[in-house]
C-alpha cells in the first residue's frame, strides 16, 4: 500500500511536469498520427484545422499510470484531454464547442498560435 | 431483453442524476453506443444535452465539471463516454439545437 501511494504521487509529479514541458499537450487513444478513438481523433483534426502541429501528445494506452493517473491529476474522468500553457483545457466537447464559437482561436492566439 | 432493460435503466439513473443536481429546463440523454465499436444493446457511450440557470455566470469547463461530478459513479464504473452539452436557458433559446 505505501508503495503504490509513493508511485502514485510520483505519477502526479510526473504529469504536472509533462502539462508544463509543452505549450499545448494532449493525452489520448493511440497517436494523432492513428488515433484509435473518435475522441482522440476528433481533437487531433481539431487542432490540425487550426494550425498546431507542435504539440505534445501522449497515447495513454501506452501506460496503464498515466491512464489512471491524468484522470486524477485533472479531475477530469474521460480521454482525450487537452492542456494548455499548463492548465487543463478541457476534453473533446469543449475542444468542439470552442472551435464552433470562436473562442477557441482566441485561447491560442494567446500562445502566439494562428488559426 | 435483459440487456434492452439494463440500457434503460442506465438511462434513466443518469436522468433521474442530472434532474436532481441541476434542475434543467431542458434535458436530453441519448443512447449512443450503437455508433461506436461496441456489442449490441450496450450502454457505454452517452450524450447529454442540459439546459440549466445555474450554469449561469460558469466557463464551459465548470460547466462540464458539474456534469462530470454529478455523474462521478457512473462514470468511473460504466459510462466509456460521455458528451456533454451544457447550455444556459438564454443560449438555448436562441438556438435550440444539440450541435
Amino acid at each position: 500500500w505505501a508503495r503504490l501511494m509513493c508511485s502514485s504521487s510520483a505519477v502526479q509529479k510526473t504529469l504536472e511536469e509533462m502539462v508544463k514541458k509543452d505549450k499545448v499537450v494532449v493525452f489520448m487513444k493511440g497517436t494523432p498520427a492513428q488515433p484509435m478513438c473518435g475522441f482522440s481523433n476528433a481533437v487531433v483534426q481539431i487542432l490540425r484545422m487550426h494550425g498546431v502541429d507542435s504539440y505534445a501528445a501522449y497515447n495513454v494506452l501506452d501506460d496503464q499510470d498515466i491512464r489512471q493517473g491524468i484522470k486524477t491529476f485533472s479531475n477530469w474522468p474521460t480521454i482525450p484531454q487537452v492542456f494548455i500553457n499548463g492548465d487543463f483545457f478541457g476534453g473533446c466537447d469543449i475542444l468542439l464547442q470552442m472551435h464552433q464559437s470562436g473562442d477557441l482561436v482566441e485561447e491560442l492566439q494567446k500562445l502566439g498560435i494562428r488559426s | 431483453m435483459f440487456e434492452l432493460e439494463q440500457s434503460i435503466c442506465l438511462k434513466t439513473t443518469i436522468r433521474a442524476k442530472l434532474t436532481q443536481t441541476l434542475k434543467p429546463e431542458h434535458l436530453e440523454v441519448i443512447n449512443e453506443s450503437h455508433m461506436h465499436a461496441v456489442p449490441a444493446g450496450s450502454e457505454s457511450h452517452f450524450r447529454v444535452l442540459v439546459v440549466s440557470p445555474q450554469f449561469e455566470g460558469l466557463s464551459l469547463l465548470q460547466r462540464h465539471r458539474l456534469v462530470n461530478e454529478t455523474l462521478r459513479e457512473e462514470l468511473s464504473s460504466c459510462i466509456h463516454a460521455l458528451a456533454i452539452q451544457a447550455k444556459t436557458p438564454q443560449q438555448w433559446s436562441s438556438n435550440p439545437s444539440l450541435a
